[in-house]
C-alpha cells in the first residue's frame, strides 16, 4: 500500500478552526491538545504593501490520519469537515500532482 | 480519495437512522441549541441513547459535509455542568443569588405563571406582560405565538434592543424598495448548486461591513465565498474598518470610518452613473425614481465621500467600476450596517447599486427570497396574530410613535419605547417577562447596566434557557429547561430548502420552545388551540407546514421520510409574474418596480431617499467630546469559536479564544503605551469595561473594535459578578434609546472611546459593582424621537 499524506491549499485556508475541533473530537482529545494546530501569518502589510493573512493547519505528533476512519473508506476527520475545503487525503504520489495545479499549497507526510 | 458513489453507500443517503459500529447514526438539521442562523445537514452518532459526536452530512448539498468548529463541540455543550435539567423558582427578592433556585414541577411551573398572569393582569392589565425574543433562530416565532395567543398580549420585542438593530433595518429597506428581501445567490435555491443549469458564479461579490466566514448570516454559508472564488473565478470588493482574509484576497478592499457607509455607497452610485456604467435596460424597463436618485448622488463624488470616511477617493471609483463591469455582483450583507442609526439609508444606497446595475434575481447576482425572511412567517413572526383583535393591537408600545412599525414593518414593538416604558411607566407599566432564547444583558441589549436596572423593576420574570446564565442568576424567578436541538422534532422553514429533525433523544425534565408554546397555548388560550387543532408539538409544526408558502408536504412526511423540500426555484421571476401575489410582472412594489426613490416612505413622511447622516457621536459631530475619547469604537465582529454568548463554557472553545480582545492599530497603541494582550479598559461616555489588547495591523488607525457577548461562566453567578457579565461588556459603552428615524437602526458599531492600561489604582470599583450596587454608569437620557414624544430633553 503506498504512503498516505494530507495536502492543503493555503491559499485558501480562512483558518476556521473545524480541522482542530474535528480531530479533538474524533480522538477525544481534552482541550488545548491537538492533533492538528492551525498557525497564522498576518494580518500584515508587506514591503511591497500587499497585505499577508495566511493560514496553515500543522498536524502534530498525535495526528494517526484517522487511521480507524480510512480503513473503512471514511475521509480523515479534518478533511471532512474543512470549510474551505482546501484539505485532500490520499496517496502521496498523488497528492504530489495537486501541489503543480494549485500553487500555495503545502503536502505533509507523516 | 473516496468516489461520490462511495460517500452516498458510506453514509446511507437517503436513509433516516442506521448502525454504524458502536453508534446509532440519525440523519437530521442542527439550528437550535446552540443557536446559529444557518441549518446545516447532520449526522447525530449516538451511543446509549446519548450523542456521543456529531458529523456534517456528506450527502446534504447545502454543507456537503462540512461542518463548523461549534458544531463539532456539541457533546461538550450538551452535556456541561451548567446546563439546566429541571423547572426552577425563586423569589424575586433573592434575584442575584444563585443558590435560591429551588426545583419545582413542570404543572407548579405552570401553576406560577398563572397566578403572576392572573395577578399582572388585574392590575396594570393584560398589555403590560411582554415577551423578549433574541436573535433569529429556531426561537424566533415561538415567543409571539406564546405572548400574542397564549398570554393575549400584543407586546413581543427584540430583547431591549434598541432600533431593532439586526436584520430588520435592511429588511425594512429592502421590502419597502424590492417587495422581498435579496439574498446573494451561490446556487443556494437549488438542490443542485453550482450545477443548476441556468446558474453563473458571481464576477465580484460586494462583502460589506462583514465576515461572512465567520457570521454565515442568514441562510448563507460564508464558505460558499471560497467556492465561488475556487471554482468560479468570483473577484472580491471589501469594505471594512478592519481587514479581514478576504481583505487580503480583494481585487479592491477599502478601509472605511464605521458609520459612513452611506457616504461611501452614495459615492459609488455616483461614479456608476456619472461614468454611464448603469444597466440602462434593467432601469428604464425596472426601477422607478432613476431621475431623482441620479440628481441625489449628482454631489456625492468620491472625494466628498472619502474625506468623510477616511480612504482614497480612487478605491471608491475602482469598486464601483468592478462592482458595475465585472458581470453579476453578489452582495452578502452582515448585521454592521443594521447597527447604525443611518443604517436603513446605507442599505437603501447599497441596495439601489445592486438594482442599477440589474443585479436582482439573476444568476450570480441576488435573489429575491419570496418575502421578506420568507419568515415574516418564521422569523419575525408576524404570520399568524392569530387571537389579536385591532383592540388589542393597539396596545403595542411603539406604534404611535414610529410608523413603519403602525404599517406592518416588524410584527413587533419598538425596545426603545420599552425601555421608556420600563423606566418612566409611561406609555404604560410593564409588568411581568417572558424571555425565550435570550440573554439580554450579556449580549443584545446596548447600554447593559441600564437594561439590567430597566428589567430588575419587574414583578415577575420568566426565563427559558438551555444553561445558567447571567440574565437567569441576576433577574429570573422562574426558569424554564430548554431541550437542545436534536432532542426535539423541529422545522426549518427559512428560505430554502425547508428541513425537519426528528426528536432522538431527551435530557432530563427539558421541553422544545415548540412543546412549550403548546403548553402554554392549551392552558391559557385552550379555545383557540382547538380551532387550530394542535394539541402536540407536531400539530403545531404541522399547522405551520401547511400555513408556509413554501412547502406543501404534511410536517409528517416530512420528518419521517423526506427530511428536506428544495423545489426548484427559477431566475429572473419579475419577469415571469413569480414576485407578485397578483401574479403579474414586476416587483411587490406600489409602483411594480424596484422603487429606488421609496413611495412607501414618503408616504409616511420618510426620507424617500437615502441621505448620509453623521453618527451621533462621532469626530465631526462632537469634537469637544472627540478630544476626550479619541478613538471611534466598533464592536460585534464574529469569531470561529462563539454565537454571540454562547460557548463561552466549554473549554475546547476558550482553548483558541481565551479572553475578550479589543483590536487596536499598531501606531495608536504605540502612541498609548499599550502591550499586545495586555488588560485595558474601554471607556466611552456611558460606561467602561475591561479587554485585552489585540496590536495590530488589521485595523485602521483612529479605530477599535471590541468583542461582545463575554461572561465567564468560571466566575461567582451570585450578584454583583453575575458571571463577570459586566466587567467585559462592550454594551457598558453603547447607547439606548436613541434609534434613527425609520425606528431600526442605532448606533452600536459608532461611538467614541478611549482605552488605557487597568492598573489596581484605577481598577477599585470594577463594572459588576458600578451596576448593581451603586446604580449603574449614568441616569437615562434619550434620542431625539423618544425625546420629542414623551417630553424629555434630548441628549
Amino acid at each position: 500500500m503506498s504512503k498516505k499524506g494530507l495536502f492543503i491549499n493555503y491559499e485558501m485556508c480562512f483558518g476556521c478552526h473545524s480541522c482542530e475541533m474535528a480531530c479533538s473530537q474524533e480522538h477525544k482529545l481534552p482541550a488545548g491538545e491537538f492533533g492538528i494546530k492551525l498557525t497564522q501569518y498576518g494580518p500584515h502589510k508587506n514591503v511591497k504593501g500587499d497585505w499577508e493573512y495566511t493560514f496553515v493547519p500543522v498536524p502534530t505528533q498525535l495526528c494517526d490520519l484517522c487511521g480507524s476512519r480510512t480503513a473503512t473508506g471514511k475521509l480523515p476527520a479534518c478533511v471532512h469537515h474543512c470549510e474551505s475545503e482546501c484539505m485532500e487525503y490520499g496517496d502521496i504520489a498523488e497528492l504530489a500532482k495537486l501541489l503543480e495545479e494549485q500553487p500555495k499549497s503545502v503536502l505533509f507526510s507523516l | 480519495m473516496v468516489t461520490d458513489h462511495n460517500l452516498d453507500e458510506l453514509y446511507h443517503k437517503g436513509e433516516l437512522t442506521w448502525q454504524d459500529g458502536e453508534y446509532t447514526v440519525e440523519r437530521g438539521f442542527q439550528w437550535t441549541p446552540p443557536g446559529c442562523h444557518n441549518s446545516c445537514g447532520m449526522l447525530y452518532y449516538m451511543k446509549d441513547g446519548k450523542l456521543d459526536h456529531a458529523e456534517g452530512d456528506p450527502c446534504f448539498p447545502y454543507n456537503n459535509g462540512r461542518l463548523c468548529a461549534r458544531c463539532l463541540n456539541l457533546e461538550e455543550a450538551a452535556y456541561q455542568e451548567g446546563r439546566l435539567k429541571y423547572p426552577m423558582k425563586r423569589d424575586p427578592k433573592d434575584r442575584g443569588d444563585v443558590s435560591k433556585f429551588e426545583r419545582i414541577t413542570w404543572d407548579e411551573a405552570l401553576a406560577l405563571i398563572e397566578k403572576n398572569l392572573d395577578e399582572v393582569t388585574e392590575k396594570y392589565g393584560r398589555a403590560s406582560v411582554f415577551g423578549l425574543v433574541g436573535t433569529g433562530r429556531n426561537i424566533c416565532w415561538q415567543v409571539p405565538w406564546i405572548v400574542n395567543n397564549a398570554f393575549k398580549s400584543p407586546n413581543v420585542f427584540c430583547a431591549l434592543f434598541s432600533g431593532d438593530s439586526c436584520a430588520v433595518p435592511r429588511t425594512a429597506a429592502t421590502a419597502a424598495m424590492t417587495g422581498a428581501y435579496p439574498v446573494p445567490d451561490m446556487g443556494q435555491f437549488n438542490e443542485a448548486r453550482y450545477d443548476y443549469p441556468d446558474f453563473q458564479f458571481p464576477g465580484t461579490i460586494l462583502i460589506w461591513g462583514a465576515n461572512p466566514l465567520k457570521s454565515n448570516a442568514d441562510c448563507f454559508q460564508g464558505y460558499w465565498i471560497t467556492d465561488c472564488m475556487k471554482k468560479g473565478g468570483s473577484k472580491l470588493v471589501v469594505i471594512d474598518p478592519m481587514i479581514n482574509w478576504m481583505s487580503a484576497r480583494a481585487e479592491v478592499q477599502i478601509q472605511i470610518r464605521p458609520g459612513t457607509d452611506c457616504a461611501v455607497a452614495l459615492a459609488m452610485n455616483h461614479v456608476i452613473i456619472e461614468e454611464d456604467l448603469y444597466d440602462h435596460d434593467f432601469v428604464d424597463c425596472w426601477t422607478y425614481g432613476f431621475d431623482e436618485f441620479a440628481e441625489h448622488v449628482k454631489d456625492w463624488t468620491p472625494e466628498r465621500a472619502a474625506e468623510i470616511a477616511w480612504c482614497d477617493p480612487d478605491d471608491i471609483r475602482k469598486a464601483a467600476r468592478l462592482i458595475a463591469t465585472n458581470g453579476p455582483c453578489a452582495a452578502p450583507f452582515g448585521v454592521s450596517n443594521d447597527q447604525k442609526r443611518n443604517g436603513v439609508s446605507a442599505y437603501h444606497a447599497i441596495f439601489n447599486m445592486m438594482a442599477i446595475t440589474g443585479n436582482y434575481d439573476n444568476p450570480g447576482g441576488n435573489i429575491l427570497a419570496y418575502d421578506p425572511w420568507g419568515t415574516v412567517m418564521s422569523y419575525i413572526a408576524g404570520w399568524d396574530e392569530g387571537v389579536l383583535t385591532p383592540e388589542m393591537k393597539a396596545e403595542r408600545l411603539g406604534d404611535k410613535e414610529f410608523p413603519l412599525h403602525s404599517v406592518g414593518f416588524s410584527a413587533l414593538g419598538q425596545p426603545d419605547v420599552l425601555l421608556h416604558a420600563l423606566e418612566t411607566g409611561e406609555p404604560r407599566p410593564m409588568k411581568m417577562c417572558f424571555m425565550m432564547g435570550t440573554n439580554p444583558i450579556t449580549n443584545m441589549a446596548p447600554d447593559a447596566p441600564r437594561a439590567y436596572k430597566a428589567l430588575m423593576t419587574l414583578d415577575f420574570t420568566i426565563v427559558c434557557d438551555y444553561r445558567m446564565t447571567p440574565t437567569i442568576a441576576g433577574l429570573a424567578d422562574l426558569v424554564l429547561p430548554i431541550s437542545f436541538n436534536w432532542e426535539r422534532n423541529t422545522l426549518r422553514l427559512w428560505f430554502t430548502p425547508v428541513r425537519a429533525s426528528r426528536k432522538i433523544s431527551q435530557y432530563y425534565e427539558c421541553k422544545s420552545d415548540e412543546e412549550i408554546v403548546v403548553m402554554l397555548g392549551r392552558r391559557f388560550n385552550p379555545e383557540f388551540f382547538d380551532k387550530i387543532g394542535v394539541h402536540t408539538d407536531i400539530d403545531m409544526l404541522d399547522y405551520i407546514v401547511k400555513s408556509a408558502p413554501n412547502a406543501t408536504e404534511s410536517f409528517d412526511q416530512l420528518l419521517n421520510k423526506d427530511m428536506y423540500c428544495w423545489p426548484d426555484r427559477p431566475y429572473y421571476q419579475y419577469k415571469t409574474g413569480g414576485l407578485r401575489a397578483d401574479g403579474q410582472p414586476g416587483f411587490q412594489t406600489p409602483t411594480g418596480r424596484i422603487e429606488l426613490w421609496v413611495s412607501m416612505f414618503a408616504n409616511l413622511g420618510l426620507d424617500p431617499l437615502p441621505n448620509y447622516e453623521e453618527p451621533t457621536e462621532s469626530p465631526v459631530s462632537t469634537p469637544e467630546l472627540y478630544k476626550e475619547y479619541p478613538l471611534v469604537l466598533t464592536t460585534g465582529a464574529r469569531n470561529f469559536e462563539f454565537f454571540h454568548s454562547e460557548q463561552r463554557e466549554q473549554p475546547h472553545m476558550r482553548a483558541t479564544y481565551p479572553w475578550p480582545r479589543v483590536r487596536i492599530n499598531v501606531e495608536d497603541a504605540k502612541e498609548l503605551g499599550i502591550q499586545d494582550g495586555e488588560w485595558v479598559w474601554i471607556e466611552g461616555t456611558r460606561g467602561r469595561c475591561q479587554q485585552k489588547a489585540l496590536v495590530t495591523e488589521g485595523i485602521m488607525k483612529g479605530v477599535v473594535e471590541a468583542d461582545h457577548g463575554w461572561w465567564f461562566p468560571e466566575r461567582d453567578g451570585n450578584a454583583p459578578s453575575l458571571y463577570g457579565v459586566f466587567e467585559s461588556n462592550i454594551n457598558n459603552l453603547t447607547p439606548n434609546g436613541n434609534p434613527g428615524p425609520y425606528s431600526f437602526g442605532a448606533d452600536f458599531r459608532s461611538v467614541l472611546c478611549k482605552i488605557y492600561k487597568c492598573t489596581p489604582e484605577n481598577s477599585e470599583i470594577l463594572p459588576g459593582v458600578q451596576t448593581v450596587e451603586k446604580g449603574g454608569f449614568h441616569e437615562p437620557d434619550y434620542g431625539d424621537i423618544i425625546s420629542m414624544y414623551y417630553g424629555h430633553d434630548a441628549k
